[in-house]
């Protein structure tokens, strides 16, 4: 995974709330089998309506989205957050996200960073106002700048420390073998196993 | 201090803690389907890892699968790949996988309670927001995604911050014809779709108490509607009544030894939460969705609500789209509204005691000329059970359809679908746009709702009805 310190871009302002995964990506495009392309899904019965936000030219290559709260709600699907990158996006900022879709994000290097519902309000207004604003967000600060807004956002310690490493969490856990090992013996015997398939 | 029943299952599987870090969790049970693992299992490959215990792991086939002609192979290309690809997955990495024919093949929330896998005290996870479901005996369980897939298979770990915990406590007896849906669309509607972000839930109270397991399992599923990543039921007699003798229990000295450890895990009386929401029973009625998200619910008797009922500005934005996505009126009383489709199934509703429910409603009376009624067993067994009782002969007699074991309808990605515009009453967990098939509208409802509302064509409670004709 890659580092991630700061990132600066253009941003689009998703104002609803509530925004659930089956509306990030449908379940028809969870047929896939890969870990990339996925960037045609992203919003697609939304993006079939020509006014739609990701539709204006005025947003073009914007890399951060701005969405209203409750954002990523529903499945667990984490195409959601591989759609979400394919399509080029490296940073959502909303007031509330649902943990599994946040925790989703953390392990594939999309950074949620979650800003109190006002500042939403003044960035989505500031970016209507001029969609070409640049907008920075620092992990390393923690901090979201974009004209004369300046705030700071909430990311878990942890996260964001493993994104700024760039680490993958699978190598992290290996070596703790002993300790799984050691837990594993102290496991009741009568606790379930799924075999022999009867 | 005395301590949960979340925070004594938490504690009973850390493998490591260290300061500034996640807990290290030991998990006991993880399922599989094939939407959510290729990806996993090609991490697996890429990295030269093998899956650590096939012997705790076991795959199903749920999503995608049709729920007719189940034998002859998928007529669509891209899910019969996926289907293909969890079965050549699941026999390189050695991991058991009932597929399509298998008498223990069904929705994967609804395989694991019906074959004793999931147990009081376990930690269970699935690549599956609705793994809420096995919170119902006491286990924490909880949806994962699909690199926590990959980290469990190559670790049998998770790295985990700990989980607030919310009581949800429901006191006195539930009015005749209130069901476990109508309570937990109840709690939805009260606390918000973002209500229980970050905490466990934990239901309490006499009319928890009362419910059967099928129902806690109706209620716990529902909990990640709430924004909760799991529901949990204190394991007591219902609970082991239910599990003695499945396939998989623990049998003679061991089922002694679990019972007792069992009976350590309800919250001490003296155990606090880091929030509570009470409601009294007595009060709730059959609850439907009206919106596009579950927490747009409302009692039967009431009527389609208004922007100017809004707490705040992105509320007010929220009905006015729902209202318009849902082609509503408001003021429109509930029981106005008809619909073109009822589907009964999924790992909310698709068990034994939903059908029997369904067909309670439905016998010797006709599903509506204008409606298509899918009845869909949320697995092989609960189908074989139903027709050994008679349910499909009801079904089918009324006028409905009776289908094999999957999620169908639930989600669309097999081919019963909603088409643009179509209305549902379904007994399923999401009221989505489109989660039914792109421009379909659904409204969430409890299977006696549901039986109702397709003998009239409009939603419907079963105290509505005129007596049956035989």
């Amino acid at each position: 995974m890659e580092k991630f310190i700061v990132h600066t871009g253009t941003a689009i302002p998703l104002r609803r709330s509530n925004v659930d995964t089956d509306q990030i990506i449908p379940a028809e495009y969870l047929k896939r089998i890969t870990r990339h392309g996925f960037e045609d899904g992203l919003f697609s019965a939304w993006r079939k309506d020509p006014d739609f936000v990701l539709n204006r030219p005025e947003y073009a290559g914007a890399s951060i989205l701005v969405a209203g709260p409750d954002f990523g709600t529903g499945s667990s699907r984490e195409h959601a957050v591989w759609a979400l990158q394919d399509y080029g996006f490296a940073v959502v900022l909303s007031s509330r996200f649902a943990d599994i879709f946040r925790g989703n994000s953390g392990k594939g290097g999309l950074l949620t960073a979650q800003l109190d519902q006002d500042v939403i309000e003044s960035l989505w207004a500031a970016i209507e106002a001029d969609p070409s604003m640049e907008v920075t967000v620092d992990l390393d600060s923690r901090q979201v700048r974009a004209g004369d807004i300046v705030a700071d956002f909430d990311v878990d310690d942890y996260v964001r420390w493993r994104l700024m490493e760039g680490l993958d969490d699978i190598g992290i856990t290996l070596k703790q073998a002993d300790a799984i090992d050691a837990f594993e013996a102290t496991r009741p015997t009568w606790k379930p196993t799924t075999t022999p398939v009867a | 201090m005395g301590r949960t029943l979340a925070e004594k299952v938490w504690q009973d599987h850390i493998v490591r803690q260290a300061e500034g870090e996640p807990d290290l969790l030991y998990i006991d049970l993880h399922l599989v389907h094939e939407v959510t693992s290729p990806q996993a299992f090609d991490g697996l490959r890429a990295a030269g890892r093998t899956v650590r215990r096939p012997d705790l792991t076991l795959a199903t086939e749920d999503h995608n699968t049709p729920t007719i002609d189940i034998l002859k192979p998928i007529a669509d290309p891209i899910s019969r790949a996926q289907i293909e690809a969890l079965r050549s997955n699941c026999a390189e990495f050695g991991v058991p996988v009932y597929s399509l024919g298998s008498i223990d093949q069904g929705i994967v929330h609804v395989v694991g309670p019906q074959l004793g896998l999931t147990q009081p005290g376990m930690t269970v996870v699935c690549g599956d927001s609705h793994t809420s479901t096995h919170g119902a005996f006491g286990a924490l369980a909880f949806g994962i995604g699909t690199s926590e897939v990959e980290h469990v298979l190559a670790t049998q770990t998770l790295p985990l911050k700990p989980f607030k915990t919310m009581a949800i406590t429901v006191e006195g007896d539930l009015p005749a014809g209130v069901t476990a849906k109508d309570v937990i669309l109840a709690v939805i509607a009260k606390i918000g779709t973002g209500g229980g972000q970050g905490y466990v839930l934990e239901y309490r109270g006499s009319a928890i108490r009362a419910l059967s397991m099928e129902g806690r399992m109706t209620l716990c599923n529902m909990s990640i509607e709430a924004g909760a990543r799991a529901g949990l039921v204190a394991p007591d007699d219902v609970t082991f009544e239910y599990l003695a003798g499945r396939q998989h229990a623990p049998k003679g000295a061991d089922w002694e030894a679990a019972v007792d450890y069992w009976r350590t895990l309800p919250s001490d009386d003296d155990a606090t939460y880091d929030a509570e929401v009470v409601i009294d029973a007595t009060t709730l009625a059959p609850f439907i969705t009206w919106g596009t998200n579950p927490g747009q619910g409302l009692p039967l008797d009431a009527s389609v609500p208004s922007p100017d009922d809004a707490r705040d500005d992105v509320d007010r934005v929220a009905i006015e789209r729902a209202l318009e996505y849902m082609d509503l009126t408001p003021g429109m009383p509930l029981r106005d509204i008809t619909v073109d489709t009822v589907f009964v199934g999924s790992c909310t509703n698709g068990r034994i005691e939903d059908l029997r429910a369904v067909a309670e409603v439905l016998q010797g009376r006709r599903v509506a000329d204008s409606v298509r009624m899918l009845v869909v067993p949320g697995s092989v067994r609960v189908k074989h059970q139903a027709e050994d009782e008679g349910l499909d002969k009801i079904f089918l007699a009324a006028g409905a359809e009776w289908r094999e074991a999957g999620c169908s309808m639930c989600l669309a990605m097999n081919p019963d679908k909603l088409t643009p515009g179509e209305r549902s009453a379904s007994t399923s967990n999401r009221n989505f746009e489109g989660r039914q098939g792109p421009g379909g509208r659904t409204h969430l409802v409890s299977p006696a709702v549901a039986a109702a509302t397709a003998v009239t064509g409009h939603l419907s409670a079963p105290s509505d009805l005129s007596s049956a004709t035989s």
